[in-house]
């Protein structure tokens, strides 16, 4: 196990009976672990979180993620568009 | 798996290679801090999509491979008692100490179990009431803030056999301490990104302003790493030396607030050793003084113990990027994983490890 | 030996032969419900297991025979043979347990001889505080097992150890099959150009035990892939008799395996690891838990390597068996770099793939 070993994964259900200690299920590609969400008070269902040794770091930002995506998708293509003279 | 597969899209690593190449005319030497980076640089093969003039170096980021040796000791002395459940991270069992490791202890007998969170730890010391619980609590600030919930958690449930032998590092401090050196050569650093998931990246801008260099916050996969490198070829390039974050879908400015309260009330910043290295000041955290009653040090006496590195391991030099594994003479020979002299071959982010696994000695 | 519905038996409703084994446990759990010291001391008790569990259940023409050891004809031709010993914690898992193992892994090895299996032993050596009734399953899954690779049980031992000396049961097959007929599976024969067939998806097993184990704690619906391969076998070999390499993929995973047929035929291998297959949960777990898929044992999986021309009608009996309807190519041989094995990455790049070092996972056959 790495020592920064740290995994997106989706929130299935939230258990709030303890507050000082909100446990999530989540679910790693099939893989269903309990995440312990604390640090996320705003965490809902069907959000992907980053989990590491059972704790929960933070929310993935989708939008920040798709635009990163969507860029580099873009740094390929803007290449073949103006050819491999352009720089 | 979503937020993972689409950052190995073979696409997307082929156009920043593209890219890195197009842009690079200067010769950069630049460290990922992260041992976990280190990992993943090795077993995808990233060197392959660089540009020659692109030299990656490997920094001290992994805190298997800097835990100081007198911790290991103590943490095997500890282990072999009779009256103790020892619990830790599975990579620590192999580290090797003066004489022997973590998992010598299990295979004599010793009540040594692999846990994959901290917290697991507590439910142990609740089912064993009458044993003493120990948790091995290393970690860079990725880790720290789930082994003070474990600490917290443990005084808020009244448990009075749980302890954690704690050993944490903290990578501003690290990054100071090899730009200051003389010997240094990197030019720009990728910062550690699920350390920056925790603290945010405002304390690297001093450090970008005092060093002059760039610093990038990076992610893990094959497409975050050449991102974090393709920024930082763009500010050298550039001349340029500021801090950005290469790695926004789980990073933000300011981090995790709740994790960095949760570190300040249960920690506080202390001079540390680092193995290998020495002791870098203000590097690490101890127990703040009302959570002392649960380090292990404290609780049990252990008595003296000789620190003996083995003679032929480089490793201190190794972790500071001035030497390579290849470097050393006991590289593939002596030193092996399954018979390792320095922690850097034995942990699964240790550099010597990687360079074992995935290439082929010279 | 009363029949009497009651005792549902753990059956595996994701293999291909289902069976529904409803027996009540012969020795009385009421008057025994652990085993005990006196239980291998040779005594009244040694005995009443012996003739009212054992002997029952494995019954075979040499095992009725009552004789200390078993009286064989094997007919003509080679023999081969073979021994392996499983200690898998914990003993139920997933997908099987420890009797499963025991039977299929000896059952596998011979197949990947060449040899049609036949004959099995089984030496115990149980734990002195074992419940009756998991014993019992495990003896009914061997005989489960055993039936369904068509082989006999023919001679057995059993000892028990006192309280923590044994870690509640180790079981020791080895079993005696006859070589096919113009088949010699041989290392030495691999030669470059030659392929690499995997018969399925690899890592379940491995991951189906971390997930039986205390400290690790996921649920992944992933189930031990234990199976006697040797239908598969026969199937490749009538086929084919060209085959170069059978092997069962177990500790260490298809990497070592794959590392140890290099370095003893000397011949070099390029694997792709975009047609390695690996199922979304095996992917999940490696994931979380930082571990590599190539690395994790297999216990119902077989590596093939044969030259290209035979490749298309081997791959074609193995995909019409139902433990091999996921084969494919995942590499071939070469002649650069003897003894390496390296691997193309999904981005492109290439790595070497070195063997297993060190341990990944701990007691997992």
């Amino acid at each position: 196990m790495h020592m920064c070993l740290a995994v997106p994964g989706k929130v299935i259900s939230i258990d709030e009976s303890n507050p000082d200690l909100r446990m999530a299920r989540v679910d790693f590609s099939g893989v269903v672990k309990e995440v312990c969400v604390q640090w996320l008070p705003e965490v809902t269902e069907g959000e992907y979180i980053l989990a590491h040794v059972g704790m929960a770091l933070n929310v993935v930002d989708e939008k920040d993620a798709l635009e990163t995506l969507e860029l580099l998708k873009e740094m390929g293509e803007l290449d073949a568009e103006l050819g491999k003279d352009a720089w | 798996m979503k937020y993972v597969d689409e950052f190995r899209d073979i696409g997307l690593v082929r156009n920043l290679s593209v890219k890195i190449r197009k842009i690079t005319t200067g010769e950069w030497n630049l460290m990922e801090i992260c041992g976990g980076q280190t990992h993943s640089i090795m077993r995808y093969g990233l060197e392959e999509f660089l540009p020659d003039k692109i030299r990656l170096v490997h920094g001290p980021g992994c805190p298997v491979c800097v835990t100081p040796l007198e911790i290991i000791d103590k943490a095997i002395r500890i282990a072999g008692r009779p009256d103790v459940i020892f619990t830790s991270f599975g990579d620590m069992l192999r580290v090797p100490g003066s004489e022997r490791d973590l998992m010598s202890v299990k295979a004599g007998g010793g009540d040594v179990r692999i846990l994959y969170s901290p917290l697991d730890a507590l439910r142990i010391a609740e089912e064993n009431p009458d044993r003493n619980v120990v948790f091995f609590a290393i970690g860079f600030e990725t880790t720290a803030p789930a082994n003070a919930m474990a600490v917290k958690e443990a005084r808020r449930r009244g448990l009075k056999n749980f302890s954690i032998l704690g050993s944490h590092v903290l990578v501003p401090p690290a990054m100071e301490a090899i730009l200051s050196s003389g010997e240094n050569r990197i030019q720009g650093f990728l910062a550690a990104g699920h350390v920056c998931t925790v603290m945010g990246y405002e304390e690297y801008i001093p450090i970008a302003e005092k060093y002059r260099v760039p610093i990038v916050v990076t992610g893990f996969e094959p497409v975050d790493i050449l991102k974090g490198i393709y920024q930082l070829v763009v500010q050298l390039e550039e001349g340029r030396c500021g801090v950005e974050n290469a790695y926004g879908r789980v990073v933000t400015r300011q981090g995790n607030p709740a994790a960095r309260q949760l570190l300040s009330e249960v920690f506080e910043v202390a001079d540390m050793k680092w193995r290998g290295i020495g002791t870098i000041p203000r590097s690490g955290f101890r127990l703040a003084a009302e959570y002392t009653g649960f380090d292990a040090e404290k609780i049990f006496d252990v008595g003296d113990i000789i620190q003996q590195e083995s003679p032929l391991c480089i490793a201190g030099q190794v972790l500071q990027g001035l030497k390579k594994p290849a470097d050393c003479t006991a590289f593939g020979r002596e030193c092996r994983p399954e018979h390792p002299l320095g922690a850097p071959m034995v942990s699964s982010e240790g550099v010597c490890a990687a360079y074992y696994r995935f290439k082929v000695p010279n | 030996m009363r029949r009497i519905i009651g005792l549902k038996f753990q059956t595996k409703s994701s293999k291909p032969f289902p069976m529904n084994l409803e027996l009540n446990c012969p020795i009385p759990i009421s008057e025994y419900p652990v085993i005990t010291m006196a239980h291998g001391s040779g005594g009244k008790l040694s005995h009443q297991l012996i003739e009212k569990m054992f002997r029952p259940v494995f019954s075979s023409r040499e095992l009725d025979a009552g004789h200390d050891g078993a009286i064989l004809s094997p007919g003509e031709g080679e023999l081969a043979f073979t021994t392996d010993s499983f200690v898998v914690k914990p003993i139920f898992f997933p997908g099987g347990n420890i009797g499963d193992l025991a039977v299929n892994g000896t059952v596998n090895d011979l197949a990947c001889c060449g040899a049609r299996p036949e004959y099995l032993s089984v030496g115990m050596i149980l734990e002195e505080g074992l419940p009756m009734k998991d014993l019992w399953k495990i003896v009914l899954s061997m005989k489960e097992a055993a039936d369904r690779a068509g082989v006999r049980i023919v001679t057995g031992d059993t000892k028990v150890v006192d309280h923590g000396s044994g870690d509640l049961i180790f079981i020791n097959t080895s079993g005696i099959g006859r070589v096919r007929e113009g088949v010699r599976i041989d290392p030495s024969s691999c030669r470059p150009g030659d392929v690499v067939i995997l018969s399925g998806f690899i890592g379940d097993h491995g991951v189906a035990i971390m997930s039986a184990r205390e400290g690790l704690r996921f649920e992944t619906g992933i189930e031990s892939d234990t199976a006697p391969i040797n239908g598969l076998v026969d199937a490749i070999l009538d086929a084919s008799k060209e085959i170069s390499v059978l092997r069962d993929p177990t500790r260490g995973g298809v990497a070592t395996t794959l590392n140890e047929i290099s370095r003893s035929s000397g011949v070099g291998m390029v694997l792709d690891e975009n047609s390695i297959p690996v199922r979304p949960g095996v992917r999940g777990a490696c994931e979380v838990l930082g571990l590599d898929p190539l690395y994790i044992a297999n216990e119902g999986k077989l590596l093939v390597i044969l030259p290209e021309k035979e490749t298309g009608k081997v791959l074609e009996a193995m995909r019409n068996h139902p433990l091999g309807s996921d084969a494919t190519i995942i590499g071939r041989l070469t002649a650069d770099h003897p003894n390496i094995v390296r691997m193309t990455t999904t981005i492109g790049s290439s790595r070497i793939i070195d063997m297993l070092t060190g341990e990944q996972l701990p007691r997992i056959c």
